[in-house]
């Protein structure tokens, strides 16, 4: 592998210019003529609004334009949309509400935006919006799905009666039923997953620039996926063609998914741009973050899991109701659909599924894709079942799920997955071994004579990363193929220069994918740079989101490396007068195998672009593009336990111990990949012990600031022993499978199976905060 | 942020002065206040920088008598050696208190002008019997803390100092709001001359309050196992999204037990 090459533990090379300042996100962006802006945005969850006046507001000093949804509806300024269309079981197409960039007539959640201020300064814009008098007629307000399932809830938008926006089913509801009917045993629970607001680091920022004198628009955003942001608001919010657009996303200060979509904010920053005739740059603030970035999770569900006498599983049912907010987001619709019902045969032979899932609008915030999206849901389902399974039972949590592992490749599911490769056995083992899990009955009776509450719990997690053929995709109703794009430039000096359609937004992506070319040709890394986040650079990418990027976006790389390689080795033939199967490239040298004959690196490179002495017939350069279109997802799994302990008197729950045991297929750089590991598993203690976005009845969010939404610290956490046991991706050249949202994924059933271990309890809900956790031990007293 | 004048004060007299233009507001620290600007919940024509006055600085300890400017920061007053030695109770809140930052801006003057229901310094100088002295008078720290963000200084008042007896025996344990790390419960409890005292924070209705239960139990025994199987009612404390009164009052008696362990240690 070499000391930069495949499988080495290879520093970050952007970390340089992030942690000495260096970095250049949207707000170090400065435009000549800039002015900034802020949003005036709705103080109510829901009302009519009757009335909207700017006259003060355009007078106050620095103002340069204060402008109304009523102006971008009349400019053609679209809708915005969501990108993959579900149809309910009735064959009926999901009914979707209209969100404009800026409300007309009616605002559905605090935080919507209604009018757009531009001034010289922030301070000033802040001043104006202040100014701006707008008259609302309140309206009831709904912010928990079920209640807005009930009859006389009140209405979120007209197109969905009772707030219904589509009723969806997966996997075969008879066999369901009957295998459920006749089983020796049923365990059936009520499972929540609470509601989360993702908080990059960075806040959201948009910067547009309207260019008069070339018709032509830029806009700088902290977008995970740039080229889509083009092909969105070129092709549905009619900005402009895409030709005439360019979106540049920097670098971006974290994402976990709150970064994929197409918000109002950008919408409106280029529209103003051209409408007030100068470059308009918004940034948010972390207030205006969690009331309009798009949440995460939000579901209710109930479940039945059926076991024959052997204690194998027959059958799963799920009926789901999931809270999508306001409006639809743009994957609002396959988070709860393809992304997570898929995923409920987790790591086990189950014979019969069905999942049903409804979503709901409410007067809250936009619900989407957040690390994990969907599968974590699928995940805390599943493996909350198992636990309560195996103690209903009478058996050991491990031998449970031992029983129903999937133990042969490839296994088709009963929702639509064919797993390709896995040994989930041997995650188990290794996790249990790395816990001394044979050794917890001891450790739990030293607790006690402490007066601590000891638990241990485990979760055997899968996913599905890589998203995915395009054409599978596009049968369920996405609007967009999956694929991944790069382009590989050899310079005539032998340098490198690497274009992905993937964008990095903390994942590493420059040092990960400038490895594989270190590997291919042997040169050092230095002399390889990574090109994204630039529609004017990048022809084409689909971004980054669902661990996509190594299994699709390195796919692509690897591809495109193959050609340049193959043109590389008919050149050097060509010079070196020898077979073109026998040259080798090895250490920056390409030479003829076995015998002493080679030419340094730069100088197949230089006579690429010299073009003196090419083979007959051949183009000159060296320079390659490919797209990716992978054949199935990958499908990363592991297993993890948790081992708490907790505080009786004060409800305090401290994590003793917590081990991740992963197959994420082939690893490139295992630094990175335990980086992921332990962020996602931070995420995913913070899911179970910390965080949650609560709204109160009239649905005004209580959770709005770090005073009171609890985000993991690094005190919270123990030191984290992770390790890999990998079988190779064979659906993919590199054996990649993905690992960005593992640890998001496994880690809040573990956290929660081993509090209710530790307290003798079926079920707490999350976050199980140490209020909670007392309230629950309280509640078993009595 | 709104606009505003900021004035550097060279004197508590001058301070004083300044303090009478428009709605004019005194700064010390600003660990409450600039927030409070910057988010333009609170709008303050001018600023009265007192935090670099050289009299409100410093702990000054003689005998067993702490006097300890207003302008002294979380961190000077945590890290002081001798009051480490008189009355380490209170050097070891100190060091409780926010974070770094905070703790080298933060004063002790600001926290109890302020007098956040969940700030800890008004536990201590309730539990201490501090005398509150101000550029017109020396107030008692249980005539001082009038319920939330209330206390007794008028209109001009600037706190100078605070002054105490260190007690034979005290400790502070509180148990922290997970999101903000203020003071869900927070118990100073001490024994001195005049008896017993226990002063809670983060959990009453009306602010910090002293806790007749855990008072009376105490002045018994001041042992923890006085306080075992003590019901401190809910009635009067708060509930929001972080804690019922029912949990802050369970969280009063432990929080209390545990103090009054570390006392005696």
């Amino acid at each position: 592998m070499g000391i930069e090459g495949v499988g080495a533990r290879v520093a970050r090379k952007e970390d340089k210019r992030f942690i000495t300042g260096g970095g250049r996100y949207v707000d170090d962006m400065v435009v000549p003529g800039m002015k900034h802006a802020v949003f005036v945005r709705s103080p109510h969850a829901h009302a009519q609004i009757k009335k909207i006046d700017v006259q003060k507001a355009q007078g106050m000093p620095g103002v340069v334009g204060v402008l109304t949804g009523k102006e971008l509806k009349a400019d053609g300024i679209g809708n915005l949309i969501c990108g993959w269309m579900i149809h309910s079981k009735d064959g009926t197409p999901m009914k979707m509400g209209a969100w404009s960039p800026l409300a007309v007539d009616k605002v559905r959640y605090v935080g919507d935006a209604v009018v757009i201020v531009v001034a010289d300064t922030k301070g000033q814009a802040r001043d104006a919006a202040e100014a701006v008098e707008i008259t609302y007629k309140e309206l009831k307000a709904v912010v928990e799905a079920t209640k807005a399932l009930e009859k006389g809830a009140p209405q979120v938008h007209a197109e969905a009666e009772n707030n219904l926006i589509f009723d969806w089913e997966l996997g075969d509801g008879k066999a369901t039923d009957a295998a459920i009917k006749s089983a020796a045993h049923v365990t059936r629970m009520k499972i929540v997953n609470n509601r989360l607001v993702p908080n990059a680091m960075e806040p959201r920022a948009a910067l547009g620039h309207y260019d008069k004198a070339e018709d032509h628009y830029t806009c700088w955003t902290t977008s995970q996926n740039p080229h889509v942001a083009r092909l969105v608001m070129s092709a549905f919010y009619n900005v402009a063609p895409e030709n005439k657009l360019r979106v540049i996303a920097p670098d971006v200060g974290g994402g976990f998914g709150s970064k994929i979509y197409i918000y109002p904010e950008e919408i409106v920053c280029l529209w103003a741009s051209k409408k007030t005739g100068v470059p308009v740059k918004w940034v948010a603030d972390r207030t205006e973050s969690f009331l309009a970035d798009a949440h995460g999770r939000d579901h209710v569900s109930t479940v039945e899991m059926a076991f024959d006498k052997d204690n194998r599983i027959t059958a799963l049912k799920v009926d789901t109701i999931a809270n999508l907010g306001a409006y639809m987001s743009l994957f609002s619709s396959c988070v709860p659909t393809y992304l997570y019902a898929t995923l409920l045969s987790g790591q086990y032979n189950i014979p019969a599924i069905h999942a049903n899932v409804r979503t709901v609008y409410t007067n809250t915030a936009p619900v989407d894709a957040y690390r994990g999206a969907g599968r974590p849901e699928a995940t805390y389902v599943l493996e909350r079942m198992m636990e309560t399974a195996a103690r209903e039972l009478g058996v050991s949590p491990a031998e449970l799920r031992r029983r129903n592992f999937i133990t042969s490749f490839p296994h088709q599911t009963p929702v639509i997955m064919a797993y390709d490769a896995g040994d989930y056995n041997a995650s188990l083992d290794a996790a249990m071994k790395a816990a001394d899990y044979a050794g917890f009955t001891k450790r739990k009776m030293d607790a006690a004579k402490q007066g601590k509450l000891r638990g241990i719990g485990m979760s055997c997690y899968i996913e599905a990363c890589g998203l995915a053929p395009s054409s599978a995709v596009g049968s369920l109703g996405a609007g967009v193929g999956l694929w991944e794009s790069a382009e590989v430039r050899v310079n005539a000096v032998g340098t490198i220069e690497v274009l992905t359609g993937s964008h990095s937004h903390g994942q590493g992506h420059e040092t990960t994918f400038a490895q594989l070319v270190t590997q291919r040709f042997g040169v050092p890394i230095d002399s390889v740079s990574i090109v994204h986040g630039d529609t004017d650079k990048v022809q084409m990418g689909m971004g980054t989101y669902g661990s996509r990027s190594g299994a699709v976006g390195m796919s692509a790389i690897v591809k495109a490396l193959d050609k340049v390689e193959a043109k590389a080795k008919k050149i050097a033939a060509h010079l070196l007068e020898a077979d073109e199967g026998d040259i080798v490239i090895e250490n920056g040298e390409v030479k003829v195998a076995g015998t002493d004959k080679s030419l340094p690196w730069f100088q197949v490179a230089l006579a690429s672009y010299t073009a003196h002495n090419l083979p007959a017939g051949m183009e000159p350069g060296l320079k390659e593009t490919a797209f990716y279109d992978p054949s199935n997802f990958t499908f990363p799994a592991g297993c993890y336990i948790c081992e708490v302990e907790i505080d009786p008197e004060t409800g305090l729950t401290e994590i003793i111990q917590f081990v991740a045991a992963d197959d994420f297929g082939n690893i490139i750089n295992p630094m990175i990949v335990e980086g992921q590991v332990h962020g996602g598993i931070a995420q995913g203690v913070g899911q179970a012990l910390l965080e949650g976005a609560h709204y109160d009845p009239s649905g005004q969010l209580l959770t709005a600031s770090y005073m009171d939404y609890t985000m993991p610290r690094a005190g919270d956490l123990p030191s984290f022993k992770v390790s890999t046991s990998n079988t190779p991706c064979p659906g993919n050249p590199l054996g990649v499978k993905g690992c960005g949202e593992a640890g998001a994924i496994g880690s809040p059933p573990a956290v929660i199976n081993a509090i209710t271990d530790a307290l003798g309890v079926v079920d707490i809900p999350m976050p199980a905060s140490p209020a909670t956790v007392w309230a629950t031990i309280r509640a078993t007293k009595h | 942020m709104y606009s505003v004048n900021y004035h550097r004060a060279s004197s508590v007299a001058e301070a004083v002065k300044l303090l009478k233009n428009g709605d004019a507001k005194l700064l010390s620290g600003g660990m409450t206040l600039i927030p409070a600007m910057k988010t333009r919940l609170a709008a303050p024509s001018d600023l009265v920088d007192v935090s670099r006055l050289k009299d409100l600085q410093g702990v000054k300890v003689s005998g067993k008598t702490v006097t300890i400017g207003a302008a002294t920061t979380h961190y000077e007053v945590s890290t002081d050696e001798k009051l480490k030695k008189v009355c380490p109770a209170l050097a070891h809140m100190a060091s409780l208190i926010g974070d770094p930052a905070v703790r080298h801006k933060g004063t002790i003057g600001g926290s109890i002008a302020n007098n956040d229901p969940a700030a800890d310094y008004p536990a201590a100088l309730l539990a201490l019997g501090a005398t509150i002295i101000t550029s017109k008078r020396e107030i008692a720290a249980d005539k001082f803390f009038k319920g939330l963000f209330e206390t007794a200084l008028k209109e001009g008042e600037i706190v100078t100092a605070v002054s105490f007896t260190a007690p034979a025996k005290a400790a502070y344990q509180k148990f922290r709001n997970p999101a903000s790390r203020y003071a869900i419960v927070g118990v100073f409890v001490t024994k001195g001359k005049d008896g017993v005292r226990a002063a809670v924070t983060g959990a009453g209705d009306d602010g910090v309050f002293r806790s007749k239960e855990i008072e009376a139990a105490l002045a018994k025994n001041f042992d923890a196992s006085a306080l075992d199987g003590l019901k401190v009612p809910a009635k009067g404390l708060m509930s929001d999204i972080h804690a019922s009164a029912d949990y802050r009052a369970n969280l009063i008696a432990v929080m209390a037990k545990r103090a009054v362990a570390s006392a005696n240690a």
